[in-house]
This record gives C-alpha cells, sequence and structure tokens, in this order.
C-alpha cells in the first residue's frame, strides 16, 4: 500500500480530534455522575448516534462485509429483523425502567428490581464480555492494519522490525481510547462515537457509489450472481434454499426475538447511551433516532462484500491485489471470487479447500480489498481512518461500559462500600487503565474463530441469550421474584452450553464448533446451531423464572413502583411536538423497515 | 454537556475535505484511474466541505445542543 503525506495527515487529524475531544472535556468531570453516566445530559440526537456507533465496531463493518460477500443481502436479516424491532421495544418499552428507575447501569436496575446474586451474575459475565469484545476489536484491527501493510513503509524508515506492527498498532490504539476516556469518561467517548459516525459513513459511502457505478447498480449485481445473492426472504422456506443454512423459524426467534432482544434491550453497552440522555423523552427517543440510519447501514457495510464478489475478475486489476510480492498470493487471487482472494495455508503456501475440493474464500478482506481497489491515494486516507474510527468506537464502547459496570457494580458493591464521590470518580479513571490493559491480553488471546461474526454470536448465545427472559419477566410480570430470576438465568445459561455441547453444524468437527458432549442433532449451518443454541436458553430461562417464581415468596408492591410495567406512571408526552413523540418515531421506523423488507424480498 | 459537538464534527470535516478537495485539484490527476476516471478526492472533498460549514452553522446557532 502506497500512503502519501495527505492521507497521513488525515489520519493524523483524526487522532489530533478525538484527542482534543478528551482534553476539552476533563474540566466538566467533576463527580462520577459527570464521568460515567455524562451527566445524564446528553441531547436525544447525539445519544442516537453514539448508540448504533458503539455497536459499529470491527465485528460490523468487516465482518458484516464479509457475510453480505459469503451470503449476500440476506445479511440485511442481521438490521432488519436482528435489530430495529428490538430497537423500538427497548425505546418504547424498557427505558421508563432502566431511566426512569435512576438506576446507573443495567446489572443495577437488577439489584433494585430483584436482588443481589441477580445483579452480581449480570455485572460480573457483563465485565468480563466487555473486555473480550474489546479485545477481538483490537486483535482485528492489528492484524487488518498488517494486512494491508499501513505501517510497513514508516516501519521501514525508522529501522524498526517489522514484527513489531501488531504490536504497535495494539498498543497505539489501546493508548489513545484509554486517553480520551480517562480525560471525558462517557461523555468523551459518547461525543467521539458521534464524530466516528460521521467518518465512518464519509469514508464508505464514496466507496458504495464507486462500487455500484462499476458493476451497474443493484441491477449490475443481480445479473451477476445468483438469486440467492439478492433475495432476503425469497429463500428462507428451509436452510437448503438460502446461503444462510437456516430456516425462516430459527431466523425470526433465534436472531429476531432471543438473540436480538437480548442485545439491544438489555446489553449494557448500547443501553448506557440512551441512560445519559437529558430526558425521559430523549432516553425513549434515542433507539428509534439511532434505528433511522441503523437500517440504511447494510447499503454502507453489507453492498461493499457484495459488490466485491460480483466484480467481474477482467476488472480486477493487480494493483487492487494484497501483497503481490508474497508466495501464493496470485494463486489466491486466481481461486478467489472477484476481488475476494482463497485462503492460503500458512504452512503449505497452498490454497485452502474445503472437502468437496472447493476454495475457502477469505471474505473478510471484502472492505479492505475495496478500498484498495476504488480508492486513490487521499480518499485511501479517509478510508482507512473511518476503518480505524469503526475500531476505535467499538473499543471504546465497551470500556466506559466495563468502567461503570466494574465501579459501580462490583466495586462499591462488594469491594468497598461508602465512599467519597471522589474515590469512585478516581476509580473510575484507573479502571479505564485496568480495562484497557485487560482488553489488550485479551487481544492477543483472540485468534481461534476465522469469522468473527460467528464467534461473538456463540458468546452473546450462552451470556445473552437467556437475559431478555429474564428483563421482560422482571419489567412485565411483578410476580417474578429474585430467586426465580437468578435461577432461570442460571439455568438458561447452562441451557445454551448443554445445548451447544450437544448438537453441531454440517461439517464442523467436535469441539468448539459444538457437539463436545455428544452429537444428537446436526444443523444444516454453523448460524441456524447459534440460533436454536440461543432459542433453548431463552425457553429455559422463562420457564424456570416462572416455576421458582411461583413457589417463591413475592415483593410487596411498594417496593416495586418504578420498576414493574403494571406499577409505574407511563411517561407523559402529550406536550411534545409530533416528531419528538416516540411511539410516532417508533411507527414510522415500523413502517420503513418493512418497506426495506418487501424491496429486497 | 459544555461542549457542542457539531462544531468540532464541523470543523474536522471542514478541514479534510479542504485537503481533499485541494489535492484533487492540484494533484496528479493520473491516478483516478482506479476510481474509474472520477476525480473522486476533489468530488467528495467538496461534499465533506460542505457538510463540515454545515455542522459549524448548526452548532454556532443553537449552542445549548
Amino acid at each position: 500500500m502506497n500512503l502519501t503525506f495527505i492521507d497521513w495527515s488525515i489520519m493524523l487529524l483524526y487522532f489530533v480530534f478525538v484527542l482534543g475531544i478528551g482534553f476539552a472535556l476533563k474540566r466538566f468531570m467533576k463527580t462520577s455522575n459527570d464521568f460515567f453516566l455524562a451527566g445524564r445530559s446528553i441531547p436525544a440526537w447525539v445519544c442516537g448516534l453514539a448508540f448504533i456507533s458503539a455497536n459499529l465496531g470491527a465485528q460490523e463493518v468487516i465482518g458484516m462485509a464479509a457475510s453480505g460477500a459469503k451470503y449476500g443481502i440476506a445479511t440485511s436479516h442481521f438490521y432488519w429483523v436482528g435489530a430495529i424491532p428490538a430497537m423500538i421495544f427497548v425505546g418504547l418499552f424498557m427505558m421508563p425502567f432502566y431511566y426512569g428507575s435512576r438506576a446507573r447501569s443495567v446489572p443495577e436496575y437488577l439489584r433494585l428490581r430483584f436482588d443481589e446474586k441477580t445483579r452480581g451474575f449480570n455485572a460480573i459475565s457483563f465485565a468480563l464480555m466487555t473486555v473480550f469484545s474489546s479485545g477481538i476489536s483490537m486483535y482485528a484491527m492489528a492484524r487488518l492494519l498488517g494486512t494491508l501493510h499501513v505501517f510497513d513503509a514508516p516501519f521501514q524508515q525508522l529501522g524498526l522490525p517489522a514484527s513489531w506492527i501488531f504490536h504497535v498498532s495494539i498498543l497505539t490504539a489501546a493508548i489513545i481510547v484509554l486517553l480520551y476516556i480517562f480525560l471525558g469518561g462517557l461523555t468523551s467517548a459518547i461525543y467521539n462515537e458521534v464524530l466516528q459516525f460521521f467518518l465512518i459513513v464519509a469514508g464508505f459511502l464514496p466507496l458504495v457509489w464507486l462500487g455500484l457505478r462499476n458493476v451497474g447498480g443493484w441491477e449490475g449485481i443481480k445479473q451477476k450472481l445468483p438469486a440467492a445473492y439478492t433475495h432476503s426472504w425469497a429463500g428462507m422456506g428451509s436452510p437448503e434454499t438460502n446461503l444462510l443454512g437456516v430456516e425462516w423459524f430459527g431466523l425470526v426467534m433465534g436472531l429476531g426475538f432471543v438473540l436480538s432482544f437480548g442485545y439491544w434491550c438489555t446489553d449494557f453497552l448500547v443501553v448506557q447511551r440512551a441512560m445519559a440522555a437529558d430526558s425521559m423523552s430523549s432516553a425513549r427517543r434515542t433507539p428509534q433516532i439511532a434505528a433511522l440510519p441503523k437500517m440504511f447501514i447494510p447499503f454502507l457495510v453489507i453492498l461493499p462484500g457484495l459488490i466485491a464478489v460480483a466484480l467481474p475478475r477482467t476488472d480486477v486489476t493487480p494493483a487492487a491485489v494484497i501483497d503481490t510480492a508474497q508466495p501464493g498470493v496470485a494463486a489466491a487471487m486466481q481461486a478467489g471470487q472477484g476481488l475476494i482472494p482463497a485462503k492460503i495455508d500458512p504452512s503449505t503456501g497452498q490454497v485452502k479447500v474445503d472437502k468437496d475440493g472447493r476454495p475457502e474464500l477469505d471474505y473478510d478482506l471484502a472492505i479492505p480489498q475495496m478500498l484498495l481497489h476504488y480508492f486513490p491515494t487521499g480518499i485511501l486516507g479517509l478510508g482507512l481512518t473511518a476503518l480505524l474510527a469503526s475500531f476505535m468506537s467499538g473499543m471504546a464502547g465497551n470500556v466506559t461500559a466495563f468502567n461503570t459496570v466494574w465501579t459501580y457494580d462490583i466495586y462499591q458493591s462488594y469491594i468497598k462500600k461508602g465512599a467519597s464521590d471522589a474515590h469512585y470518580l478516581l476509580v473510575g479513571r484507573l479502571t479505564t487503565i485496568f480495562g484497557v490493559a485487560a482488553s489488550v491480553l485479551a487481544a492477543y488471546l483472540a485468534t481461534k474463530f476465522n469469522n468473527i461474526m460467528d464467534m461473538l454470536q456463540l458468546v452473546f448465545a450462552f451470556v445473552n441469550a437467556p437475559l431478555f427472559a429474564t428483563f421482560l419477566l422482571g419489567m412485565f410480570w411483578k410476580r417474578t421474584t429474585g430467586h426465580g430470576a437468578f435461577t432461570g438465568l442460571l439455568s438458561g445459561t447452562l441451557a445454551a452450553a448443554m445445548h451447544h455441547g450437544l448438537t453441531i453444524s454440517k461439517g464442523a468437527l467436535p469441539g468448539i464448533k459444538g457437539g463436545w458432549i455428544s452429537i444428537l442433532h446436526t444443523y444444516p449451518s454453523e448460524m441456524a446451531q447459534n440460533f436454536w443454541t440461543a432459542i433453548y436458553a431463552w425457553v429455559t430461562c422463562f420457564l424456570i423464572t416462572i416455576l421458582i417464581s411461583v413457589v417463591t415468596k413475592p415483593r410487596p408492591d411498594r417496593e416495586l413502583v418504578g420498576l414493574v410495567y403494571s406499577l409505574t406512571e407511563k411517561p407523559q408526552e402529550g406536550h411534545l411536538p409530533w416528531h419528538k413523540k416516540p411511539a410516532v418515531l417508533a411507527i414510522v421506523v415500523a413502517v420503513l423497515t418493512v418497506l426495506l423488507n418487501i424491496i429486497f424480498w | 454537556m459544555g461542549i457542542d459537538i457539531r462544531l468540532p464534527i464541523g470543523l474536522m470535516f471542514t478541514i479534510i475535505g479542504l485537503l481533499l478537495a485541494g489535492y484533487g485539484l492540484l494533484g496528479d490527476a493520473s491516478i483516478y484511474q482506479r476510481s474509474l476516471g472520477i476525480n473522486v478526492n476533489l468530488v467528495w472533498g467538496g461534499v465533506l466541505t460542505l457538510f463540515g460549514i454545515v455542522m459549524l452553522l448548526m452548532g454556532r446557532k443553537r449552542p445549548a445542543g
């Protein structure tokens, strides 16, 4: 890759602004409330953009383009089925309890609604998950920067060994994120997420524009690829007739209900952004405002993947090929499809093939290849900066959520109660350092799966899948008890692990991909297995929670005011103009989403 | 809190936009073969400058936001 002065200037400019925002906010961080909750003073549109930006990390940009290249437009199910409905729900129905209860975190809500053990379980598993996710984000970034040879030339000039690039990439990203959160807390993270959101759009929109122009628009993609790539619902009747290998019921229940609601409605990483809003109606509007751009992000991240596979080989110029000097790359491009090269076995230098003798494609390279193919120097710097921004916003989201949960739900609850506010503010700052350091460690551990998306789905399936059952019962059935919730959560997580251990997907080897107890059932794809793992976990948690709740003592009604639907006053929003009413926004979002599903049926 | 986020965003995009557009205007024109012959730096730099200026204006108008 040949970067010039202009590319480096853009990248540097981004770093200056990101850190500048941190420094500018430093003087406003007076209490722990400022640091962890942004003083509950952020306007709705800022929270809304941060809400999706925190989720627009490495897994999204690289992983969704990879899925787009592999599965086609059906990847949009992760948005139009697997995100938007849950975002509408969390804003309209759950935010009144998160925001209204004055809980400072999702685990703290569990403490208020249920008991200490339920909070502890959630807080600890969540803290681990955030560190892990932020580590994956960093690892993916360092690997990508290496693959793209972004830093090869400057390293050569400085006389540093090329093997340091990986470590320097990880450390640089870690230090920048650490600094801006350390200085400005959640506000800094949120403000930077908004900046990063615009940067990601600015960097990828011209890529989609050029790519579509090149392949002849959506019609051109339709002509160049089999029909399964360009229809999201048409083949969902049976796992055999769509590329995802899932049937519609598993998709809608597993992804659309259990996993999606488990993530968007209970994951503190996103919910925290809405909890920082300046009023109840802003908090309720945050997810609806987020849903508007969210439903169009498929065009930004999935389309590049589709364009990359649709591009005729004759259009693929050698200039776009990554690292032509490396042995085997020519063969990998030859065996690939469009811009996507095949994977190379590092031990033999040969193209990797699957059981049927077909070459395995390296779909994660879809976005990098597209950038190199279409972007000349100048805008290439912008595209790379957009990639960096997406990695950092994903990381920062995890770090701020970890900070709050660690400081309020673990440190203040179990290690040091009743200290001064200044003490917890200090702990929060130190936790930023600790959290980032732990993420760096996790980054060095994250190497097992090749598709980042699949790995995250697996982790979410175990930890998050049962969670939504707990929240649904907790918020809407006042009879639910702490013992019920805790037992339900444990059995749900256990059910997920058991189901994963007893099933496997077609062609996979027993082990990390399932079947480690014994194989009772074989799913047509890993995705189908993950979705059904989630469904089993959720149903188990739901039933066990009800069962145990009925036989244990409920809390009196007066203790549950503000925490349960039937005992909480409905938010009064009659005075708001129509475009600020959460319900009106929700309807607009729902109608648009249905339209998108129909257009790409 | 404290600062209106539209101001730094507006400023950053204005600078990036001007940088790109300036480079597109003055730099070597032969590099645009890969972007289908379109001077993407000039075009997109212009778009970003415009976006940056709009953000700056919006941020100035309502300092509370």
